[in-house]
């Protein structure tokens, strides 16, 4: 149990390092990427955390979670390529 | 289990401070696609909240509509308006004071409520021991909540869905026709 627990804090340092560079970030890809990663971190900390808890429902949320992220970043990154901001391709007549 | 309480109490302080540090981020940040971003991930923070406080059914709606569909939708809004907040000419000195009296006056609510989780809140002796104990009997499912939400409370569930489709309905007549005409446009090019 303690070391579900150690593995719950050690993935917590990993969410805080996510966020920096989410909220630092300097370009969009690097928040794209945050976001992205910050989701698969906290599938993992809920399936650590039905561990800690002895309830394995907690893995069914945590696959819901990674379905979310896939489909999430799907489109963020469709957006980018079909409507963009000018920064990947500038639309001359955006209505 | 104490070690594990304290653990579990650990995480749900780090979760808030984290949600605390999310909002102000939010609240700082200027560009409207990283607003979108965070607050996907402000979603997740507190639908991960949830699940530590044992509302499955909340965090399942959490996360499929504020982390998945709102953020969708958001985008879909960035690309008919400007990407950069527009600066405020006026002072937010009132509206911090009106919310900090609101939010107080709920901190002060909140004092009244019975403690949390405890086994003779009202919650827990009013209709709750009914529900559990007709529910194999009545609807022959393992599941309570379900049992509440589809059979005992469906004409309400019916209710909600219908408004629930009514504002999908709109939300898609709203961005629907640019998004059509974008489309239309992309197809040619590619």
């Amino acid at each position: 149990m303690a070391m579900f627990l150690a593995i719950t804090a050690a993935l917590f340092v990993a969410i805080v390092l996510v966020l920096v560079r989410l909220f630092a970030g300097p370009t969009l890809y690097d928040r794209v990427l945050a976001v992205n990663t910050f989701g698969t971190l906290t599938v993992l900390v809920l399936s650590a955390l039905g561990f800690v808890t002895e309830r394995p429902d907690f893995l069914d949320i945590a696959m819901l979670y990674a379905l979310v992220n896939f489909v999430g970043t799907i489109a963020i990154l469709k957006f980018f390529r079909y409507r963009s901001f000018g920064r990947i391709r500038p639309e001359p007549e955006e209505r | 289990m104490t070690a594990n309480l304290i653990g579990i109490a650990i995480i749900d302080i780090v979760f808030f401070t984290l949600l605390v540090l999310t909002a102000i981020a939010i609240l700082r940040q200027r560009n409207l696609f990283a607003v979108a971003m965070l607050s996907g991930v402000f979603s997740l923070l507190s639908a991960g909240l949830f699940v530590t406080l044992d509302a499955m059914d909340v965090a399942f709606t959490e996360a499929a509509v504020g982390a998945g569909i709102s953020t969708v939708l958001m985008l879909g809004t960035l690309a008919l308006t400007s990407r950069d907040e527009a600066k405020r000419p006026r002072s937010a000195l009132l509206p911090l004071f009106v919310c900090l009296v609101a939010g107080a006056a709920l901190v002060y609510g909140t004092l009244d409520m019975p403690p949390f989780g405890a086994v003779d809140n009202p919650i827990q002796t009013h209709v709750a021991p009914e529900y559990i104990a007709r529910t194999p009997t009545d609807i022959g499912i393992p599941n309570v909540v379900a049992a509440v939400l589809a059979s005992y409370r469906g004409f309400d569930t019916l209710g909600e869905v219908v408004v629930v489709f009514a504002a999908l309905v709109a939300v898609l007549l709203m961005l629907g026709t640019s998004g059509r005409r974008t489309n239309g446009k992309n197809g040619k090019e590619e």
